[in-house]
């Protein structure tokens, strides 16, 4: 980092220096009179100082990408490297002012040049996610055996060794808690987008909707926390132990019902906005036939909307499945296959923190087998948004 | 069989409650959700608004010349020798004497009194007489803490039952806090180190504060506020308004929409295997923190930053380029100030929903237990390169710790985070009101 401060001096001052520069000299070749110039020097300067940066912080974070790579240290020649290019940038825009110099036009190369670069973020960040799961999910089948992770219905790692890593029980408790959580937010969060969409007044909307999307607008430390402080002992206190099912504060039940809560906001939202997108004329044709409103609804609207409302459950459970503080405050640590939701299971978000927290060393596949538990949540969180994404934008065509 | 139009038959009436129950479902849907609401909020303000508030015993405390200096030069270097161990007898004494002062007799024997005082009470009176030497040998009054027990007591959570059989406290030391309660030495004050004060160890939680976090918070808020505004604007114009419609920039669309719903946790791990292991930043930092934050938050930004573009009408764009400009000057002079106040409102919205993710903050190392207040650029770790650690993340420290009472400071945490929220969307709503215009 130590070597990083001088060229990035040098080129601030550099930029400086050449925005006065080349603004003199567009003067000096105009001869006082810019009206002969096809550039004003203002844009003669932008071009000089981003002719300048450019092509040495690009340099910069191509030397450090490089330095990284092959674990060398930055030396001197580097920094000559960056300083002489940003001279160079700099003494070529200089040397290129004339009367007939389209300066405008160059500079905005430049600007869409870093345009295009930013939009390739979101590309670079996918490929780093990919990446980086990929290669340590690869160390860690080199370590251990796909098979057994992927069919093994043991969970139980050993930093001592041997230990048994079996995705299964940790997939069923993900599965098992999207389950209650998505059986509790569809039907809740799907009557509240019709009741708001197609009954309330404007005083009701106004007063509900925002509310709903308040809930939508909390962090899940704080549905975390609450499972965890209210929700979990209240059902063991009041069905879990009375009805003999365990005496577990964190269950499947706890974690399923604060993740359902968090879900709502989520489905009423876009049901709402995919009922709203169902022609008036339906709803009209339907009415004039004599059907009463719920027949409406329940035979002409939601079938209409059946596939947008799809979509948004697909939505919906890809992001409960992805679910990590809630799981890791309301539904234990013990990794387990049982039907019983009061009894405390995992899942795979869970266990990644448990993995990849503390003291981590990153040969051992116990610390591992967390880039491959990420691989998998990623494949399958992906597959669900494509699918849902998919159906949604399909559904959208077919009212426009 | 007579029929009227007036009286309902059987089929219209099954029909009429079969509506009636339909509008009930959506209806008790509503209020399910609102009230889930509603005990939610409950809950966390419940539990947490008595963090707000703290336990403090007033003592006249005698520094005496022969236990704290005994060169008498006041000499710091010597005068640090005694550490917090040597003070805690001195604040003991101070309050056995404020004990004798009020007349109250007690069996207790002098350790069990003072474990009525805060371990963290040494440390602040050795503090503050290291910064001010002069105090030695004075009888000085300080508002030293009371200890969880204590403060739990007065708070409703700890009761003479459970004190009872608890080994840190007794029912006798509860009678003695509320007869020196009584007395007005102890007093329950508004709680302002609640945000000053770094963490603290497991058995004081009493001194745990939210120092730390929020400015671990702050920093991540920066790092991202500076490098995911510009990204996004940036590549939310290339976007909108110069990408050609081919096969790379509807990749980029595709790529864009699943970022933003991929789960977070997954960005956590981005952040470990790239910053920390590959680009060998440092742990814990809010600088790798930030970024992970902005990656996080870039899909938000470029989405709504792409609406608002979206919504500033061709004839503005037609106009700048009918007097000569170039496209970029028209983006730049013309479409992009009449956009930001939707790129700004959306960028509030994106800002708030990284300051309250916490997956991923916990893999890269934040959880950490830091009490040194980070700072924002140090010639060794460079700039937020000091560990520290964030408010969602502190919430959930406290929740692993045994003592009951973090419980209620991590519900405390967790209101502070909230009104953070909650100031960040009533400015995103104002600015949204204030300046949005329809065409």
């Amino acid at each position: 980092m130590q070597s990083l401060t001088l060229p990035f001096i040098a080129i601030a001052g550099l930029a400086v220096l050449g925005y006065f520069l080349a603004k003199s000299r567009a003067l000096q070749v105009s001869e006082g009179d810019i009206r002969k110039l096809v550039s004003l020097p203002s844009q003669h300067a932008l071009n000089a100082v981003l002719a300048t940066i450019v092509p040495a912080v690009a340099a910069i974070l191509l030397i450090s990408l490089y330095v990284r790579l092959t674990d060398g240290t930055g030396s001197w020649f580097f920094q000559f490297v960056v300083i002489g290019l940003a001279v160079t940038g700099l003494a070529l825009s200089l040397i290129g002012i004339k009367t007939e110099t389209r300066a405008r036009t160059f500079a905005e190369r430049w600007i869409l040049g870093l345009l295009i670069f930013a939009s390739t973020i979101a590309i670079l960040t996918t490929i780093g996610i990919v990446f980086s799961m990929l290669f340590e999910t690869f160390n860690f089948f080199g370590q251990y055996d796909w098979r057994d992770f992927f069919f093994s219905t043991n969970w139980s790692p050993n930093f001592r060794g041997n230990s048994d890593l079996g995705i299964i029980p940790l997939l069923w408790g993900t599965l098992y808690i999207s389950f209650i959580a998505l059986a509790f937010a569809v039907p809740v969060g799907l009557f509240a987008a019709i009741y708001l969409s197609e009954y309330a007044g404007p005083r009701m909307r106004s007063v509900a909707k925002p509310a709903i999307e308040v809930l939508a607008g909390i962090p899940t430390i704080v549905y975390g926390l609450f499972a965890l402080i209210t929700v979990g002992p209240f059902l063991r206190d009041y069905f879990a132990a009375p009805m003999g099912f365990g005496q577990s504060a964190s269950s499947v039940m706890t974690a399923g019902l604060v993740m359902g809560v968090m879900l709502i906001p989520f489905v009423s939202s876009l049901s709402d906005d995919i009922i709203n997108a169902v022609p008036q004329a339906m709803r009209d044709g339907s009415l004039g036939l004599g059907a009463t409103k719920s027949e409406t609804i329940r035979q002409v609207v939601v079938p209409a909307a059946l596939p947008g409302i799809v979509g948004a459950v697909l939505l919906a459970a890809s992001r409960a499945i992805g679910e990590t503080m809630i799981v890791v405050l309301g539904a234990g640590a013990a990794a387990r296959l049982s039907l019983n939701p009061f009894e405390a299971m995992t899942t795979v978000t869970v266990k990644i923190v448990s993995q990849l927290t503390g003291d981590t060393d990153f040969a051992s596949p116990e610390t591992l087998v967390a880039f491959a538990l990420g691989l998998t949540l990623f494949v399958i969180t992906l597959g669900l948004n494509v699918l849902a994404l998919y159906i949604v934008r399909k559904y959208r065509e077919q009212y426009e | 069989m007579k029929t009227s139009l007036l009286a309902a038959d059987a089929r219209t009436k099954k029909r009429n409650a079969a509506e009636a129950r339909f509008k009930a479902y959506g209806f008790a849907a509503i209020i399910v959700a609102m009230l889930a609401l509603l005990i939610l909020l409950t809950s966390v303000l419940g539990n947490g608004m008595s963090s707000f508030r703290q336990t403090y015993i007033a003592l006249d405390v005698a520094l005496p010349e022969e236990k704290l200096d005994k060169s008498g030069v006041r000499d710091l270097s010597v005068m640090s020798k005694v550490t917090t161990i040597g003070y805690a007898p001195i604040l003991r004494n101070a309050l056995l004497d404020a004990l004798a002062a009020q007349g109250i007799e007690t069996e207790l024997s002098d350790k069990d009194i003072g474990n009525m005082i805060s371990k963290e009470a040494a440390a602040t009176v050795r503090n503050k007489v290291l910064a001010n030497p002069d105090l030695v040998g004075q009888t000085v009054s300080f508002d030293v803490l009371a200890s969880g027990r204590i403060d739990g007591y007065f708070k409703g959570r700890v009761t003479m039952e459970s004190a009872a059989l608890d080994g840190n406290t007794s029912p006798e030391a509860l009678m003695i806090a509320q007869a020196l309660a009584d007395a007005g030495v102890i007093e329950t004050k508004f709680n302002w180190n609640f945000f000053v004060w770094p963490d603290a160890s497991d058995q004081r939680p009493e001194a745990a504060g939210l120092g730390v976090a929020i400015l671990g918070s702050l920093y991540m808020m920066i790092v991202v506020l500076v490098l995911a505004l510009p990204i996004g604007v940036a590549s939310s114009i290339y976007l909108e308004e110069f990408a050609p419609k081919n096969r790379w920039t509807d990749l980029i669309e595709v790529n864009i929409s699943n970022l933003a719903a991929v789960p977070s946790i997954v960005y956590g791990i981005l952040g470990l295997a790239i910053f920390i292991n590959f680009m060998e930043f440092n742990q814990s930092s809010p600088l790798v923190g930030g970024l992970v934050l902005t990656l996080m938050t870039l899909p938000t930004i470029i989405i709504s930053t792409r609406a608002a573009l979206k919504s500033v009408p061709p004839s503005i764009r037609d106009a700048a380029l009918g007097v000569g400009a170039s496209k970029m000057q028209s983006v730049f002079h013309h479409v992009l100030p009449l956009a930001a106040p939707g790129i700004l409102t959306g960028t509030i919205i994106g800002l708030a929903q990284a300051l309250g993710e916490t997956a991923p903050l916990l893999l890269i190392g934040m959880v950490a237990f830091v009490r040194e207040y980070p700072a924002a650029y140090t010639p060794d770790a460079g700039l937020f390169g000091e560990a520290s650690t964030a408010l969602p993340v502190q919430v959930f420290n406290w929740t692993q710790r045994s003592d009951p009472a973090f419980v209620e400071r991590a519900s405390g945490a967790i209101i502070t985070l909230l009104v953070f929220l909650l100031i960040m969307n009533a400015v995103a709503i104002y600015l949204r009101r204030r300046f949005e215009r329809r065409w």
